[in-house]
């Protein structure tokens, strides 16, 4: 992790704690808890787990188990580019699991993990309800459609624009100021 | 619709009545033409974010005076992004534009808005019959469709409750509100309403019972809509949000409960918004939150977001969720409308059963039964997906027969191909052959049928698909998704899934058929929810309806529907293969596509991953690109020593760029 990363991190959890006392001590709001957590980090931190369960009075074994049971929550951080395949059942019958093998294979990392860089990460989703657009990936929140292998390709293409684009912005902001 | 009676209404219901029938007025005096855009979550796949970016910039630079509507699903997501312009100076009814993309959205603007011109070639067709232009009415997928529930998806902006109220909404919970729960009750068991989250339970007899139970009781909202394939939950709220509350607050009133929840899942952003917005705006008009419309009753509605697990789509794993830990089911009884969240009574609903309730109790008992079967009335929603020609939500009367629904108002299956099966039920339900295409669609059949309503998730197959690669598809995911409590479903499935990968692979072996079934049949009778007992219909269903396409599978190794990949192969056919061209090799994602010595193509079946790129790049007239299976019986074509360069890197055949 990069000391930027971590110093951030540390800020976030510093936050945290005064972000828990708006939670009343009721462990009905466990799962609001947790998915607090998740938005801030966009992850789950082990630290976070902690604190959770210290703010609820639970052992930190059953906050754990609880986040271990639902699919949303994640305890890797995800990359600048969330890249999720759905493999609904419209996208598998259209060849969605082709899609996600052809993001394993240009990104070099399995479904579930991050790119060493922290810049893509490549997870499955059960159907995010656009199956009449099977089959579907999606990049953060964008949705795109009708999937194919060398669409996989020209989305990278797309996202290196973006991203140079970005970049490009930025300097002109900093060399402005 | 019964005309409105202003003595049967409160004076806080007439005061919100008026609000949004003046402000609908206002609309009709501006006049001016109205761009209906449809913005749910299907929508802005297909692009209509930048349809309406497009519109509106074209509307603000040529200062046309029209007005940009934002409304919900229409459910006919194969014409995604759908634009509606009504355009009344022109002199042409409502007309129903397809695939709008922003290129054809700046040129309706300037030729339809600006100068009269429809332009006939990307008129879908009109929503009104008239002399001009064929009515979309015409067209089966309309015309056969029976909106009940989703009557106004499409048409109303979900983001605006005037519009809602406009429509005579909150009207039932007005006149609800001041009738004994007892009579609604009544009016609700007369009228044979059964729970669309697809046991199809009665709904009366559960309010019932909940109106008998003691203690502090909760109404909740099941929203959790897992099934892989189902979305149709999703698009009434999306497009509808008033009506589900204004379900959710008459089920409390009858059954007596002050506090609402609804648990949808985190998986839709939109839909999450949409909703808590909505809730918000009823509160703030005093139709939720203390003393509704001045009737004294008081509902707090909360939002409760789901965090992906299909089994909390069952009722005591959704409590379990609620109450903060995993969502395990629980055996029942007490059934939750005994001993819910956290001791409560419970009555849990689905969206769309509370949806059908306003309209129930402001048209009647009698108008309800009058659709659908006699054991099953009213409507069905349908998420019609897979190889239909028109896929997308269809709302039909109970008791139509499969084959209306697929070929005569979903089009058919696509690329005269022919349909070999329907999946209905999601993971739960069962795999139907042709020959059950003229059962009527109503909860019992389907269920004889070893099928299920479920969640109303139906794909259908069309003759290249592998029905062994389904039923293990839909294993992978309940196994998945099992809580882990009962043995049978968390090893059980695990077994059936091991068996099903390996046939698919090519490695079945003598016995797996006959244990397939054994298997599935203890898992069906070991496990404890809903999730575990029907998990197996799938592989039921179709071992009972497609043995021979898995005897294919374990004796010969052959997929018949060309879809498990390891049993396959490609190869292109040298005859028809044209030299110098270039389409499958320069798509391939792993260069398995070399030239042959003859300047032709070959497949390198080692590197091949079989996603059959090459076949969709392969240019029609040549169409040379083949699928075989068992995979030994493509042609092995050796990829020369020495790189053969191909004709298109020659300059002099390169064409013009
Ligand atoms: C594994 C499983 C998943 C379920 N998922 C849902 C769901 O997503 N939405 C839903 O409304 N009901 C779902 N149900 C059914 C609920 O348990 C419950 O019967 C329903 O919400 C009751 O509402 P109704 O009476 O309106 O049908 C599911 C049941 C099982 C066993
Ligand atoms: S199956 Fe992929 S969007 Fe529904």
């Amino acid at each position: 992790m990069d000391s930027e990363a971590g110093r951030e991190e540390a800020a976030l959890l510093n936050r945290l704690r005064t972000r828990l006392a708006d939670f009343e001590k009721d462990r009905a709001n466990l799962l609001s808890i947790l998915r607090m957590i998740q938005e801030t980090f966009s992850y789950i931190p082990e630290e976070a787990i902690y604190m959770a369960a210290d703010h609820l009075d639970l052992a930190p074994s059953e906050v754990y188990g609880v986040a271990t049971f639902y699919n949303q929550f994640k305890f890797n951080p995800p990359g600048k580019y969330p890249i999720k395949v759905c493999l609904g059942t419209a996208c598998h019958v259209k060849g969605g699991d082709i899609i996600l093998e052809n993001f394993e294979r240009k990104l070099d990392i399995r479904e579930g993990e991050t790119t060493p860089d922290r810049d893509f990460s490549l997870e499955r989703v059960a159907c995010v309800g656009c199956c009449a657009l099977a089959p579907v990936a999606l990049v953060g929140e964008a949705v795109h459609g009708h999937m194919a292998p060398s669409k996989v390709e020209g989305l990278f293409t797309r996202i290196q624009v973006e991203k140079e684009m970005a970049e490009r912005e930025k300097r002109r902001h900093e060399s402005a100021r | 619709m019964s005309p409105p009676d202003k003595r049967s209404r409160s004076a806080a219901y007439l005061a919100l009545q008026e609000t949004a029938l003046q402000e609908q007025e206002e609309h009709a005096e501006t006049g001016g033409p109205v761009i209906h855009i449809g913005l749910a979550t299907c929508g802005i796949a297909a692009g209509a974010l930048e349809t309406r970016h497009a519109f509106e910039q074209v509307l603000a630079e040529r200062k046309i005076p029209a007005r940009i509507h934002p409304v919900g699903c229409l459910g006919h997501c194969y014409a995604e992004p759908v634009v509606i312009i009504d355009h009344p100076d022109s002199g042409f009814p409502p007309i129903f534009y397809h695939e709008v993309t922003p290129g054809k959205a700046k040129m309706l603007a300037r030729l339809f808005l600006e100068e009269g011109d429809p332009r006939f070639e990307h008129v879908y067709g009109a929503m009104k019959p008239n002399d001009l232009i064929p009515s979309v009415m015409e067209f089966s997928r309309f015309s056969r469709e029976h909106r009940v529930v989703m009557e106004k998806c499409g048409r109303i902006d979900p983001g605006d409750l005037n519009e809602y109220i406009a429509e005579g909404g909150y009207r039932a919970l007005d006149a609800v509100l001041r009738m004994d729960p007892g009579q609604v009750i009544e009016t609700v068991t007369a009228s044979g309403l059964r729970g669309r989250g697809g046991a199809g339970f009665p709904t009366g007899l559960k309010w019932e019972r909940a109106r008998t139970a003691f203690g502090d009781k909760l109404v909740i909202c099941n929203a959790d809509e897992g099934d892989p394939g189902a979305y149709m939950d999703r698009a009434i709220i999306e497009s509808d949000p008033h009506q589900v509350l204004e379900g959710l607050a008459i089920c409390a009133h009858a059954a007596g409960a002050g506090e609402g929840g609804i648990y949808i899942r985190s998986e839709y952003p939109l839909a999450v918004r949409i909703i808590t917005r909505a809730v918000e705006q009823a509160r703030q008009a005093g139709l939720l939150g203390k003393n509704i419309l001045g009737s004294g009753i008081d509902l707090e509605v909360t939002v409760f977001q789901g965090s992906g697990a299909f089994v909390c789509g069952e009722e005591t794993g959704l409590i379990q969720s609620m109450e903060g830990r995993r969502g395990m089911p629980r055996h029942r009884p007490p059934y939750p409308v005994s001993r819910g969240f956290q001791g409560r009574p419970t009555v849990i609903n689905n969206v769309k059963t509370l949806a059908y309730l306003p309209l129930i109790l402001q048209r009647g008992a009698e108008w309800f039964r009058s659709l659908g079967t006699e054991h099953s009335p009213g409507t069905a929603v349908f998420s019609v997906v897979g190889d239909v020609v028109h896929p997308g939500l269809v709302e039909i009367p109970m008791g139509v027969t499969l084959r209306t629904l697929i070929f005569d108002i979903c089009g058919g299956i696509p690329k005269h191909k022919g349909f070999k099966a329907v999946q209905i039920g999601g993971p739960s339900g069962g795999c139907l052959p042709e020959s059950f295409l003229d059962i009527p669609i109503d909860f019992d059949s389907l269920t004889e049928a070893g099928a299920m309503m479920g969640s109303g998730g139906l794909v259908v197959m069309d003759e290249a698909t592998c029905v062994v690669n389904v039923s293990r598809y839909f294993l992978d995911f309940t196994q998945k998704e099992s809580c882990g409590k009962c043995t049978f479903c968390r090893i059980g499935a695990r077994h059936l899934l091991d068996i099903l990968t390996r046939i698919t692979c090519g490695n079945g072996r003598d016995g797996d058929l006959e244990q397939l079934e054994r298997l599935s049949r203890d898992i069906k009778q070991g496990s404890l929810c809903g999730l575990g007992r029907t998990a197996p219909n799938p592989i039921l269903t179709s071992l009972a309806y497609f043995r021979e396409e898995y005897e294919t599978h374990v004796q010969d190794g052959r997929c018949p529907g060309m879809m498990c990949r390891p049993l396959t192969a490609f190869y292109i056919d040298l005859e028809k293969c044209a030299r110098g061209c270039d389409a499958c090799a320069t798509c391939c994602p792993t260069d398995a596509v070399f030239t042959t010595s003859t300047r032709k193509k070959g497949i390198d079946l080692d590197t091949c991953v079989k996603c059959g790129e090459c076949v969709t790049a392969c240019p029609p007239e040549y169409d040379a690109v083949r699928r075989v299976s068992p995979a030994h019986l493509a042609p092995v074509v050796e990829r020369p020593a020495e790189p053969v360069e191909s004709a298109a890197d020659k300059p002099e055949n390169r064409e013009a760029p």
